[in-house]
């Protein structure tokens, strides 16, 4: 998959233009604070993508244990979501009746579920990520985000640690869950650097002390996944060229389908309440 | 979810000479002053194994109970839906732990159980083996398959063997707020639009009958009924819980203006209750059978996890071997 070229403002003068003439649904009342919207959008878009994914597992895991785990951890990243979309808006709104362009999550988390191992290992590169950015974001300047963030990373310390632990036994288990985990791995990793990536949208917020710079995080990101690896027996794969675009709804191919289902009802039945 | 016995031939054998009478007096005597019977317990094998039969067929149904309700995880159309309903999907997989657990206690490991499921030798509910067509499925088993589900589980509170009856407390509590958020989503549905109030009366349509048969074969036709009840496996009659079932919810239908699908329905002012038409019992034993319309999508999906889940299982035990072995040495 060759890296996508980086946006250009003239591509985002198209898309904006292309979404007044109503080819996509606008998003709900635009908001009088950008930034912050668009940071929430991220936080959110990445819990609520991250949580629909998880839930294609329900009734489906390795053993009824596993099952009960992974809709633990996705009911935590819905209800994280309802919370950041609710500040940006109307929360079904949002995740309902938005189309792709306007999703502003990263790519790893819409990555199609491979199998278990690729799961765990998607879910350990992220929740890893998501647990330092979260404890940085209860300081945020925002109270709102703060609140959320500091109950969203009680919960997302189990999700890394659950990761890690599967990672572990899957790397250091037989032959074939360690391949099939250098497989995940192998799958997920060129979607790294886009959870460092801080573009003009996100340095703003960072200026005003709503978000966390993730760069400041990378560190330690990358010393404790190098750790679990580690124990995993594994290596760290070798950084590849950025796969970019998620935060500015330029996505891979795979979140239209997902959106496709989740969407369904709100879609095609619009006056409709549930 | 639920159970029900769906055998159609006496399963209690004659007592065999190695079971001391005295013993079992002892035994009787127990049941009959409702005291608990625990698994180190003496117990005749015709009891142990009526057990093991009936959880296991418990835990298959929450497990296998997970799919048509899982059907709609991914297109639940509200952020709070699809919280309530993954939280409800995932409850079914707790209450099949425990069960699996309760059996266990009787001597069956959880592999063999499975592999009974597996191999078609164990039965499940026939209610999972009908399909989730539209987002009114959902609520429709929310409110009538764990609504008849409440009226099977509530008595098994006291059933006479200690470990089911602490499993059933537990689950007894969560399947009342699994019915409720059922009839809220009904109740939602039942006064929507024209399209909504469609999908609720089709799939009221659908379900009720189905939801009646979950009480078992009439009373007639239930050979070990009286064993269980002697027993205090069973607290109450098929017959007597479907027409239970069928007092409580025909006026919960008409509140939300949906017609009950039985021409033969009519109140009866003797008996207090309604007189309901015949449930159709071919359907129900070709269902049992294995003809459900969606029977081996169901299997299918549930060999399917298992097997594609092995190589997991695996892992985990052979990093487990390793970890001991470096921790020993």
């Amino acid at each position: 998959m060759p890296s996508l070229p980086p946006i250009r403002p003239e591509d985002e003068a198209v898309a904006e233009k292309v979404r007044l003439h109503g080819a996509f649904d606008a998003p709900a009342e635009l908001p009088h604070d950008p930034a912050r919207t668009e940071y929430l959008l991220r936080l959110g878009d990445d819990a609520l993508i991250l949580g629909q994914r998880l839930s294609e597992w329900c009734g489906h895991a390795p053993s009824v244990e596993v099952d009960l785990s992974l809709a633990n951890l996705s009911l935590d990243l819905i209800g994280q979501a309802t919370l950041f979309l609710g500040e940006a808006g109307d929360a079904d709104q949002l995740a309902f009746k938005r189309d792709v362009l306007d999703f502003r999550n990263c790519w790893l988390v819409e990555q199609p579920n491979g199998d278990f191992a690729r799961t765990m290992v998607r879910h350990l590169l992220f929740s890893t990520w998501q647990h330092l950015l979260y404890q940085r974001l209860s300081a945020s300047t925002d109270p709102a985000i703060a609140g959320i963030a500091a109950k969203g990373a009680k919960e997302i310390a189990y999700h890394r640690e659950l990761a890690a632990e599967w990672v572990v036994r899957l790397g250091d288990g037989t032959e074939e869950s360690r391949a099939r985990t250098l497989d995940g791995l192998g799958w997920c990793w060129r979607f790294v650097p886009e959870l460092f990536e801080v573009d003009e949208q996100l340095a703003d917020a960072i200026a005003r002390g709503i978000a966390a710079d993730p760069r400041e995080i990378e560190p330690e990101w990358r010393s404790s996944i190098g750790a679990v690896l580690g124990e995993a027996t594994l290596e760290v794969p070798a950084d590849t060229r950025p796969i970019l675009g998620g935060r500015r709804g330029h996505h891979s191919e795979h979140l239209g389908h997902l959106l496709a289902i989740m969407q369904y009802l709100p879609r095609t039945y619009p006056d409709a309440n549930w | 979810m639920y159970t029900t016995e769906l055998g159609k031939q006496p399963n209690v054998k004659p007592i065999g000479p190695a079971e001391d009478p005295a013993l079992l007096e002892a035994f009787e005597a127990r049941v009959a002053a409702d005291e608990f019977i625990e698994p180190k317990d003496w117990m005749p094998e015709a009891y142990r194994r009526t057990l093991v039969r009936q959880i296991s067929q418990h835990a298959h149904s929450e497990i296998v109970g997970m799919l048509p309700e899982g059907n709609w995880i991914t297109r639940a159309p509200s952020l709070r839906r699809k919280q309530i309903l993954l939280a409800k999907v995932q409850d079914e997989a707790g209450h099949g732990l425990y069960l699996y657990c309760a059996a266990e206690t009787l001597g069956t490991s959880r592999e063999e159980m499975i592999e009974a499921l597996h191999s078609g030798k164990a039965k499940y509910s026939t209610i999972f083996n009908y399909p989730t067509l539209t987002w009114a499925d959902i609520a429709a088993i929310g409110w009538l398959v764990d609504g008849a589900a409440i009226m099977n589980q509530v008595p098994l509170q006291r059933t006479s063997y200690g470990p089911y009856a602490r499993a059933m407390v537990r689950v007894c509590k969560e399947e009342s707020f699994h019915q409720r958020q059922g009839y809220e989503a009904m109740t939602e549905l039942a006064n929507g639009t024209a399209a909504q109030k469609r999908m609720a009366q089709d799939a009221f349509n659908r379900w009720w009958w189905p939801s009646l048969m979950m009480f078992g074969p009439p009373d007639e036709n239930s050979p070990n009924t009286a064993q269980s009840m002697r027993w205090r496996i069973k607290r109450d009659t098929n017959d007597e819980l479907r027409q239970k079932f069928v007092d409580i919810t025909v006026p919960q239908a008409e509140y939300l203006g949906l017609t009950v699908p039985d021409s033969a329905l009519k109140w009866n002012d003797d008996k207090g209750g309604y007189d309901f038409g015949e449930v159709d019992w071919d359907e129900f034993y070709a269902v049992v059978r294995g003809e459900g319309p969606v029977a081996r999508e169901r299997m299918t999906a549930r060999r399917e996890a298992w097997e594609q889940g092995a190589w997991v299982r695996e892992a985990a035990a052979a990093h487990e071997a390793k970890r001991r072995k470096r921790a020993a040495a």
